[in-house]
């Protein structure tokens, strides 16, 4: 079981998950959907934050700008792009906006880091909010349809099999993602946290690392953010909005910065309490808030290393 | 001020000329209104052995900063054999053959000591920039690595996080990196710093056991370390150059017996 670590637990979950549309309604498969592209989304934020020790308020810039870049060409072009073509300029955008905020962002560390990317992703909020003729204001942009997918027959307006379709991506952005920080160039990154002056001594261009893992983190980001597009059939200001952002945060923290899988768990309870907290009280945030001062003081390394002591019977 | 620096490499290993590994001509820097180096020149030789001495806030720490590229100085330029590399970035002076360590231990505390040493490894490798193939998969690297733990003695810690380390261990590792590094020219900062005298012994034989194709140059406060392991000795005060010469001449030096034993309250209070 040890040699084998976590996979025997990732399997039965992944199992479980597969099985979870037969299980709960198609209310709550909707929500497994959201919380699966969420998870993606928390997950790259990981990337940066938990090994590259580069805590972001403006991860949602590349969550949000996908979304838009979805929303518009399936709108305007009334999904005559296709499935693939979509994807692509969704995942082209949030690259681009993540290479020309790297350039900025990554001349500053720690708190200035966190100023500079929380700055970023307003402005492209209040490009979202001022646009209107583009972005469609406040409003946002409606009636986003779900492309046909020629694969199998398969039909992505079926809430089961979008369901497949988003955990499909899952599983791949995930393993990517942990194949990446367990690759050399991970490693680089964690080298970079503990000591960026002993890198640069090395021998390492410390820099383009970094550059390269805040690429990276937000091409997944703006995978999750198609996808929750798709799902939502509608996008609006709130996807950039710092809340989107420090929401992101907020999942790492929970599940743990620097476990990759934790903050996928951080994205499962941070929208279950979203979506079912706000049913009963508007004040759905202050659980939350609770919620993450217990996370800080009783497991400050996060639930997912609470878990991992725990499997590995420590 | 170049005068001198052309005066200061006269010293090239008894009459026989050998290739100049690293030369510092003229190096300024200033730190707002303090000056911590003022116009430093020197010249080491290709495998020689250079020991750095001068009381605290000498600017010899200042100038292992320059060097290895993690500052830039205000003035002056900083050559490797022969090519300038006053501009150039820290990583690209690591690949030119310039390795450090550092006075305050410098280590990826939370990453194992076998993780440590591969990433000192694999600096120079493609392999830094593989997002997929798994970093313990490289079993040339990992074998080398390994091999470096069993020589120093560190075997049965490579798997323990480094912070879980004794402080002695700690500062072998610091130089286990830099010796990862494989470099031509290396710059040791106070490494026996902190240790007892037993470890402090330990490292001085490893020192003097170091190939002669490494260029050493060596920060120590124990002269008893410094004066066992370098050729030559350079002291530094207040930022300048006040003596250059092979031990015994610079014991001998009335400007350094100044320093040392004239000054001594001066230096033992603070």
């Amino acid at each position: 079981m040890k040699r084998l670590g976590l996979w025997p637990a990732l399997a039965v979950i992944l199992a479980g998950m597969c099985l979870l549309p037969w299980v709960i309604s198609s209310y709550y498969l909707g929500l497994a959907t959201l919380i699966l592209a969420t998870a993606i989304f928390a997950m790259s934020l990981d990337l940066i934050q938990g090994y590259l020790g580069l805590a972001s308020l403006g991860h949602g810039a590349f969550w949000g700008t996908s979304a838009y870049a979805v929303g518009l060409m399936n709108t305007r072009l009334d999904g005559a792009a296709g499935l693939v073509g979509e994807f692509a300029v969704g995942i082209f955008a949030a690259a681009i906006v993540a290479a020309v905020l790297g350039l900025i962002a990554l001349r500053s560390k720690g708190v200035y880091f966190l100023m500079i990317t929380l700055a970023s992703a307003m402005m492209l909020w209040g490009v979202a909010v001022k646009w209107r003729a583009v972005t469609g204001g406040d409003d946002g942009i409606v009636g986003i349809g779900r492309p046909s997918f020629g694969f199998a027959g398969m039909d992505l307006g079926d809430h089961t099999q979008f369901y497949f379709f988003v955990l499909a991506f899952t599983v791949i952005a995930g393993l990517l993602m942990y194949a990446i920080v367990k690759s050399t160039f991970g490693k680089v990154l964690e080298g970079v946290r503990e000591s960026e002056v002993r890198m640069k001594a090395l021998g390492y261009n410390v820099w383009l690392h970094k550059y390269i893992a805040f690429v990276v983190a937000g091409v997944f980001a703006g995978l999750g953010g198609i996808l929750a597009t798709y799902y939502n059939g509608y996008v609006g200001p709130s996807e950039l909005h710092l809340v989107t952002s420090a929401e992101a945060l907020i999942m790492v923290i929970l599940g743990g910065a620097g476990t990759l899988f934790g903050p996928a768990v951080g994205a499962l309870v941070v929208v279950l309490i979203k979506s079912i907290g706000s049913g009963y009280t508007q004040h759905w945030m202050l659980i939350l808030g609770a919620l993450y001062i217990g996370t800080v003081v009783l497991a400050p390394d996060g639930v997912f290393n609470l878990f991992l002591r725990w499997w590995r019977g420590e | 001020m170049l005068l001198t620096a052309y005066l200061t490499c006269s010293y090239a290993g008894g009459g026989v000329s050998r290739m100049e590994a690293l030369r510092v001509e003229n190096l300024s820097r200033r730190f707002g209104g303090l000056l911590a180096l003022d116009g430093v020149s020197f010249a080491v030789a290709s495998g020689e052995r250079l020991g750095i001495i001068g009381p605290n806030g000498a600017g010899k720490t200042t100038l292992f900063q320059i060097v290895s590229g993690i500052i830039r100085p205000s003035e002056g330029r900083v050559l490797a054999y022969e090519r300038d590399i006053t501009n150039m970035p820290a990583h690209g002076r690591a690949a030119a053959g310039i390795g450090r360590t550092f006075q305050i231990t410098n280590l990826f505390m939370q990453l194992s000591v076998l993780e440590n040493i591969v990433l000192a490894l694999q600096a120079h490798s493609r392999a830094k920039y593989n997002l997929l193939k798994p970093f313990l998969a490289y079993d040339g690297i990992v074998l080398k690595a390994e091999e470096l733990l069993l020589e120093w003695g560190l075997a049965h810690r490579a798997a323990e996080p480094v912070e879980t380390l004794a402080y002695g261990e700690q500062r072998q590792l610091e130089i286990i990196l830099a010796l990862a590094q494989e470099p031509s020219i290396l710059l040791l900062d106070e490494p026996t710093c902190g240790l007892s005298p037993e470890e402090a012994d330990k490292c001085v034989s490893v020192l003097q056991s170091l190939s002669r194709s490494i260029a050493l140059v060596l920060i120590d406060h124990d002269m008893d370390v410094l004066f066992s392991v370098v050729d030559r000795v350079v002291v530094m005060h207040f930022g300048s150059v006040v003596a250059d010469g092979r031990p015994d001449e610079v014991k001998a030096d009335s400007k350094v017996q100044q320093i040392y034993m004239g000054a001594v309250d001066e230096y033992s209070r603070s």
